[in-house]
């Protein structure tokens, strides 16, 4: 291949490039937006199950059309074959979903398999027909990528344009659909309807691909760019916009490089660009992206241990104040001084490993919460941990408390239910809690634990 | 209709082919994947075409295995996207089999310069070709698909008879399962590691589109007309056998009557079965019918009964 192949395919000089890339990206475009509702729908493999489904109609409608004296291989009259045992099939299954005990999935199967195979059998038959030729049709199952014609381009430029136009129209109607059926047909609007609408133009978007580029790839052009879409953004419009872009995106990318690979078929390659683009933004996108995911998971472990290392410290000094205004006879007023802490005694607080003690440790050192002696093998929280101690220590009881309070569970075992809550405790949830328990009580600035904490020493004997 | 020796062949292929699917078929439909049949047998492609490659014959060792280890990232993948990505599971089965059938198809494309491999053959099958190739086994004059069948049939009903109870729990209480340590992920696993290899052993020998219809359609049949896990099984290796046996008859009567000369019998299979499930559905639908009368009738009775 020379660069000037290359700059041939990119300019898109040659006539039948153009006509592959323009046809690819119009139905990469069309697939797109109606895949989209396909997946908020949770119905993705329809697309499956209707390309499946439409072959005995084109072998239906060719037989139909030689007995007419016609040629069988008329298009139109082939995707109108198509079209109607398409919608046969999505009838078949949704009577099997209301009448029987089976699922989804098992009409689903049971439809494409049978519809497949009555195809497979019709097919067969005709072509050992005397006279008419019926070589062509299996195109219909791979598709002509890259023998595509005038005639075809004008076909599948208006299926997909009617199929983008209605989604267009009917946007708010199938949005309601696909997000909650039952409040859709409780406030009147025609439920059935609106999924036959659907269905109808998944089956035109299929059709009119099947002819074009094959049963695989128009599968895959249903899926993959609106799973991918789904990755980038929370709202069903923008999602349907960017699943129409990167349904485009990947019909041009696809079928530019498949002009310039000729050798390989162009339909393959469109779905390995539709899965590229899948699996980056699986990985990549910024909230709901695995790696993005990971993060903050990650993050959040990160504060959870900290925070449960603080709390330790904070309840090792709250119980050694305590033994020590008792051994100088004065009632506890409740002050907690800060003083080194021994590592065993952080280590028989929780139930941690020495490990994750010592990695913990090693971080609240690094981010100057702590100062560690390792010769004395003792920590000391720094004037900043101290606070910060304190304030996650108050948090926890002031949850404690509320939990006690208002939603009646026993002190004993108010601790662990704390303790996973506290860490998402926001500052104004906080100021709730403050108030719920400034109502009966006199506020202190750390309020006293509600349920005993065992000391190391007290644990040990 | 002309039956001849070879039919007989061709129908003791197709049925053990139907019963080899049938078996775990109905855990597929129990456990609502009957689509991972379907995503199973398009996505095993790069692993034939790889076996393929690499050893340069068909019906090898190393492309049925390719095709079971490709089967079983199938199952893999999609899992993994479906947890990961948090993507509805049949988008990500979507995803994955059409992604991996490309892969197949580039394979085959740049195979094909070498050797011989037809898409179609693998995906339509050739059922009426299986009696001409024929291996001997102790003396025995078998078709080789019949014979591999037979092997998978065998292990199929092993596997089942022998970890009947661990699959019954984790297709119907996959939770339960886990408590009382059956390891229902395993168990997933293992029935995927089923449906891959007897995809592919059959596919190899009969095409794909009988394998996908002969995993969901007796299976789905069955479930209509009973409840018991040990008679569903029953019910679906009858309803595959007699699928084969329609099937095999259609092939040969129906073509005459129309007209034509022949048609594939695959095809036919997957109509008969399609047929059957039609009067499994209409009995349903009429006992259904019966049954809400009589309850009707029955309300009537003791609303009178209570009025008077």
């Amino acid at each position: 291949m020379s660069l000037a192949d290359l700059i041939e395919v990119l300019t898109l000089r040659n006539y039948n490039t153009q006509l592959v890339v323009f046809s690819t990206t119009l139905l990469g475009v069309a697939s797109g937006v109606v895949g989209s509702f396909l997946l908020l729908r949770k119905r993705s493999l329809m697309g499956d199950v209707l390309a499946h489904s439409t072959l005995p109609g084109i072998a239906l409608a060719f037989l139909a059309m030689v007995a007419l004296g016609m040629s069988g291989k008329s298009l139109g009259g082939l995707l109108i074959g198509a079209t109607l045992s398409g919608l046969v099939g999505v009838a078949v299954m949704a009577g099997i979903r209301r009448t029987t005990r089976l699922t989804d999935d098992a009409a689903m199967g049971l439809v494409l398999s049978i519809f497949f195979g009555l195809g497979i059998a019709l097919l067969s038959m005709i072509q050992t027909m005397p006279g008419a030729s019926a070589a062509g049709l299996d195109s219909l199952i791979y598709g002509k990528t890259a023998s595509m014609v005038k005639s075809d381009f004008y076909i599948l430029s208006i299926t997909t344009g009617a199929a983008i136009l209605i989604s267009a129209l009917l946007f708010k109607e199938f949005t309601v659909l696909c997000f909650d059926e039952k409040f859709a047909a409780s406030q009147g609007w025609p439920v059935g309807v609106l999924d036959a609408a659907l269905l109808i133009l998944v089956t035109l978007v299929t059709v009119a691909g099947l002819q074009a580029v094959g049963l695989i790839l128009v599968i895959a052009f249903l899926i993959t760019p609106a799973a991918a879409a789904r990755f980038w953004t929370q709202r069903a419009g923008a999602m349907a916009v960017l699943s129409g872009v990167l349904g485009g995106a990947s019909g041009w990318l696809g079928s530019t490089v498949s002009a310039l690979v000729p050798d390989l078929p162009a339909g393959a390659l469109i779905v390995l660009t539709t899965t590229v683009i899948f699996l980056l933004s699986l990985f990549l996108a910024p909230q709901r992206g695995v790696f993005s995911r990971q993060h903050r998971q990650r993050q959040l472990r990160r504060k959870v241990d900290r925070q449960h290392l603080l709390r330790a410290a904070y309840e090792i000094l709250e119980a050694d104040s305590r033994v020590a205004a008792t051994e100088a006879e004065k009632p506890w007023d409740g002050m907690v001084t800060n003083h080194p802490i021994a590592r065993t005694a952080l280590l028989a607080k929780r139930s941690w490993t020495a490990k994750m003690v010592d990695r913990i440790l090693r971080k609240e050192t690094r981010s100057g919460h702590l100062t560690s002696d390792s010769a004395a093998q003792s920590v000391q929280l720094s004037e900043e941990g101290f606070g910060e101690a304190a304030r996650i220590t108050r948090n926890h009881r002031l949850w404690e408390a509320y939990l006690v309070r208002y939603a009646d569970i026993a002190p004993s075992h108010v601790d662990r239910d704390a303790d996973m809550v506290e860490h998402v405790l926001d500052a104004n949830l906080v100021r709730e809690l403050e108030r719920a328990s400034q109502e009966d009580e006199a506020w202190v600035a750390v309020p006293a634990s509600l349920h005993t904490i065992p000391t190391p020493e007290s644990s040990q004997s | 209709m002309n039956w001849t020796s070879l039919d007989t062949w061709i129908f003791v292929t197709a049925a053990l082919c139907a019963v080899a699917c049938a078996l775990p078929g109905c855990f597929l439909v129990l456990r609502k994947m009957s689509m991972m049949g379907d995503a199973i047998t398009h996505a095993v492609l790069p692993g034939l075409a790889i076996g393929f490659i690499l050893t340069g014959t068909r019906a090898s060792w190393p492309m049925f295995l390719g095709a079971i280890l490709v089967g079983l990232l199938t199952a893999l993948f999609t899992q993994w996207i479906s947890r990961l990505g948090r993507v509805d599971r049949g988008a990500a089965m979507g995803v994955v089999f059409t992604t991996l059938f490309a892969i197949g198809l580039i394979l085959i494309q740049v195979a094909a310069h070498e050797v011989e491999l037809d898409p179609s053959c693998v995906l339509y099958g050739a059922l009426e070709f299986t009696p001409l190739d024929r291996i001997s086994i102790r003396g025995w004059e078998v078709p080789r698909a019949a014979a591999v069948l037979a092997a998978v049939l065998v292990v199929n009903a092993l596997l089942i008879l022998a970890l009947f109870k661990e699959f019954r729990l984790s297709a119907f209480d996959p939770a339960l399962a886990e408590t009382l340590g059956y390891r229902p992920n395993f168990m997933h696993y293992l029935l995927m590691a089923m449906v891959a290899i007897t995809s592919v052993a059959a596919f190899e020998a009969v095409g794909s589109i009988i394998v996908i219809a002969m995993f969901v359609a007796p299976a789905a049949t069955g479930l209509l007309l009973t409840r018991s896990l040990p008679l569903l099984l029953l019910l679906a290796c009858g309803f595959g056998i007699l699928a084969a046996g329609l099937g095999v008859m259609g092939a040969l009567t129906l073509p005459p009557m129309l007209g034509f000369k022949s048609t594939s019998v695959s095809g036919m299979m997957a109509g008969a079965s399609g047929l059957l499930f039609l009067l499994a559905w209409a009995y349903n639908l009429l006992s259904k019918g019966r049954a809400s009368r009589t309850l009707h009738s029955d309300s009537l009775v003791s609303q009178r009964v209570s009025e008077s």
